[in-house]
């Protein structure tokens, strides 16, 4: 097994919605007004090997993107910490940490928000490596071409505008835009989320090819379980910030041991799947800023219990290198009954 | 079987650009009956929400319907007034959109909006509108249906906004619901409780149901019919099971390959090479033929016609040689 490149170790990220200056006033005249915390990511462990590609699913506001933006660097933790090469990023010394932040580097879902509308491409993908002196002025364009080349774009167009190019010539600017500062580890946010069927499959494609050849480290955040379940060697499934199970790919495909994780997979349309019933799992994901007791998702799981409502479930092994968060997981063959306690 | 509900006939709509006309869609024709699902499928810009647009007549400069026909229970809708269209819509026909947040006035109440809804319509007092739209709520499964009737647009979450759509789509208990992409933007969980919703009220009403997405694998779990369309034009059409199972065009055929849970894990997926083409400057023949595995000199010629099997029908000179399956 390739030793961890990233471990993320209890880290929490909370946003504070404080009480503004008429919320104060008003409450001086009697009115109740508290500051509001979201528990965005909730003291999560996770750790990603050398080499291998994580998948972090999830639905929308469970926390995945915002754990990714930490791992990225982008976001600080509120508590906790992440290691790199088993350091965290702050023990290191000023040149150390530039190289640690260069190592991680990010693929935003909307490239024509992560692409400066006003810088031709030889900018925006030459401006980063120049910076960090990986590559000099004068060998800029060679090297920017050298990028376009390897995620498949035409070189002659380097000096184009990011509206110049389509939904997937752009996701494939950003890619070449991260990969210029010769990363180790990239997180990919819902990376081919916008892209139309045949477009996504050419750039899912274009990121095995890239992990082969330049042996990177992938942490690819996705809602979609098929996108996933094609790339990732093993997976992290978040409801409302907390880890609640993670396998190896097949292992949780096949044998999903948390009842989130099988709602997920049953909901999920599937080609062969003609005329299905939709819908076994009740409900909405509740509000994070009021995320219920215990188990976050004892009120939408068919196999609750009255503990259930009152014990936050630890993540443990429920089979060869897989964990669930839950108290009562389908360890294989038919549904356990509940036992009440 | 009675005719169909709605049948359209060489539909053509074209925008005039700077690059010069763009035929969105291009000699369109489709038949859907009575408690029907058709699932209309197609990436972006191939033309299938202007199609749908088409029927509501929603297309609004530079956008204009050229030709063609579309007959709503066998009236012809092109070239009505709009004030009868206003009358149908929503009576007759209805749609919902991606986006809920587009579809419904933020500044006013749901209730306002449902029970405005229902008095363009009938003659009825304001009580009876406002206990059917509590009982409309309630169909489309919202909890406490009374409550969120007094609340605003957005003060409810993404998933309950479209049921609020949905709800007032279905108000008239219309003939023909159009659903442009409704479940896109929404989570795994939420999209499958809203399909199994509007699954069950269109069978319930026999409101026939055309659904446009770009997600085949939604169409699989749900449609009766499904075509695809390419650059402005339906290229392959039939029941579910024989076109996902046995694809006659290279396009339908692609699309299946490209889709990951179609593929091996970790194996390369099938792609498309190349891009959709922009429909301002299409090739002469076969718009598919550039990216096309299958075509041959033919191909970039005349564009070619429908070639009708049974219940399917293809475009296509040289399809995939039947029952090849994906």
């Amino acid at each position: 097994m390739m030793p961890a490149l990233i471990e993320i170790e209890n880290v929490s990220k909370r946003f504070v919605k404080r009480v503004d200056l008429a919320g104060k006033i008003a409450n001086v005249l009697g009115a109740n007004n508290r500051e509001q915390i979201v528990r965005a990511v909730d003291d999560v462990s996770l750790t990603i090997r050398q080499g291998e590609v994580l998948g972090l699913v999830g639905e929308s506001g469970c926390g995945k993107s915002t754990l990714g933006r930490m791992v990225a660097g982008i976001m600080q933790p509120s508590a906790g910490r992440i290691l790199y090469g088993g350091r965290a990023r702050e023990d290191g010394n000023a040149p150390a940490q530039v190289a640690d932040a260069l190592a991680v580097q990010m693929i935003f879902q909307d490239p024509m928000a992560s692409l400066n509308p006003r810088m031709r491409i030889e900018d925006i993908i030459g401006e980063a490596p120049v910076v960090h002196g990986i590559v000099d002025t004068a060998g800029k364009r060679d090297y920017v071409a050298g990028m376009m080349r390897k995620v498949g774009l035409d070189p002659s167009v380097m000096g184009r505008f990011p509206h110049q190019f389509s939904g997937g010539q752009r996701a494939r600017i950003g890619i070449a835009r991260a990969l210029a500062v010769q990363p180790k580890v990239l997180v990919c946010d819902e990376a081919v989320a916008a892209l139309d069927v045949s477009i996504q499959a050419q750039v899912l494609n274009l990121f095995m090819d890239l992990r082969a050849e330049m042996n990177l480290t992938y942490l690819f955040v996705s809602h979609d379980l098929s996108v996933i379940r094609h790339i990732a060697d093993r997976v992290a499934v978040m409801y409302l910030g907390r880890i609640v199970e993670t396998a190896a790919t097949d292992a949780l495909f096949d044998a999903p041991a948390h009842p989130y994780t099988r709602a997920l997979l049953d909901e999920v349309p599937r080609i062969d799947m003609r005329k299905k019933r939709f819908a076994s799992l009740k409900g909405e994901v509740p509000s994070p800023l009021h995320p219920p007791s215990g188990c976050h998702f004892h009120p939408r799981c068919p196999r609750a219990d009255a503990i259930c409502k009152s014990t936050r479930p630890p993540l443990v092994g429920v089979g060869p290198a897989h964990e669930a968060a839950c108290l009562f997981p389908q360890t294989g063959g038919a549904l356990p009954e509940p036992i009440s306690q | 079987m009675s005719g169909p509900i709605l049948s359209i006939h060489d539909l053509k709509v074209e925008f005039g650009t700077r690059q010069g006309v763009v035929k969105a869609v291009d000699g369109v024709s489709l038949n859907v009956y009575r408690g029907e699902v058709l699932g209309l499928v197609g990436e972006s810009g191939s033309g299938k929400s202007v199609t749908g647009l088409s029927i509501l007549g929603l297309i609004d400069p530079p956008g204009r319907i050229a030709s063609g026909s579309i007959k709503l229970e066998g009236q012809e809708l092109i070239g009505l007034p709009e004030h009868e269209l206003r009358r149908l819509r929503g009576e007759r026909m209805a749609m919902i959109f991606q986006d809920p947040m587009t579809t419904l006035n933020p500044v006013l109440r749901i209730d306002t909006q449902m029970i405005e809804t229902i008095r363009a319509h009938e003659k009825v007092s304001e009580k009876a509108a406002r206990s059917r739209a509590e009982e409309a709520l309630k169909r489309v499964g919202i909890p406490s249906p009374a409550e969120r009737l007094l609340t605003y647009p957005h003060q409810l979450s993404g998933g309950m906004r479209q049921r609020v759509a949905i709800a007032i789509a279905l108000l008239m208990s219309p003939a023909l619901l159009v659903a442009d992409e409704p479940t896109t933007a929404l989570d795994v969980t939420i999209q499958s409780q809203i399909i199994a919703e509007v699954q069950q009220l269109c069978a319930e009403t026999g409101t026939a149901l055309i659904w446009i997405t770009h997600d085949l694998a939604v169409v699989a779990g749900l449609a009766d019919r499904i075509a695809v369309m390419y650059a402005g034009r339906i290229v392959e059409e039939g029941d579910v099971d024989p076109v996902l199972d046995h694809p006659r065009h290279p396009y339908t055929y692609g699309l299946l390959g490209s889709a990951p849970s179609n593929n091996r894990r970790g194996e390369k997926l099938a792609q498309i090479p190349g891009m959709t083409p922009s429909l301002a400057n299409l090739p002469p023949g076969c718009a598919f033929a550039p990216r096309c595995a299958f075509a041959q000199d033919d191909c970039r010629v005349v564009p070619p016609a429908l070639t009708h099997a049974g219940s399917r029908a293809w475009r296509c000179f040289h399809p995939v040689p039947d029952r090849e399956t994906v």
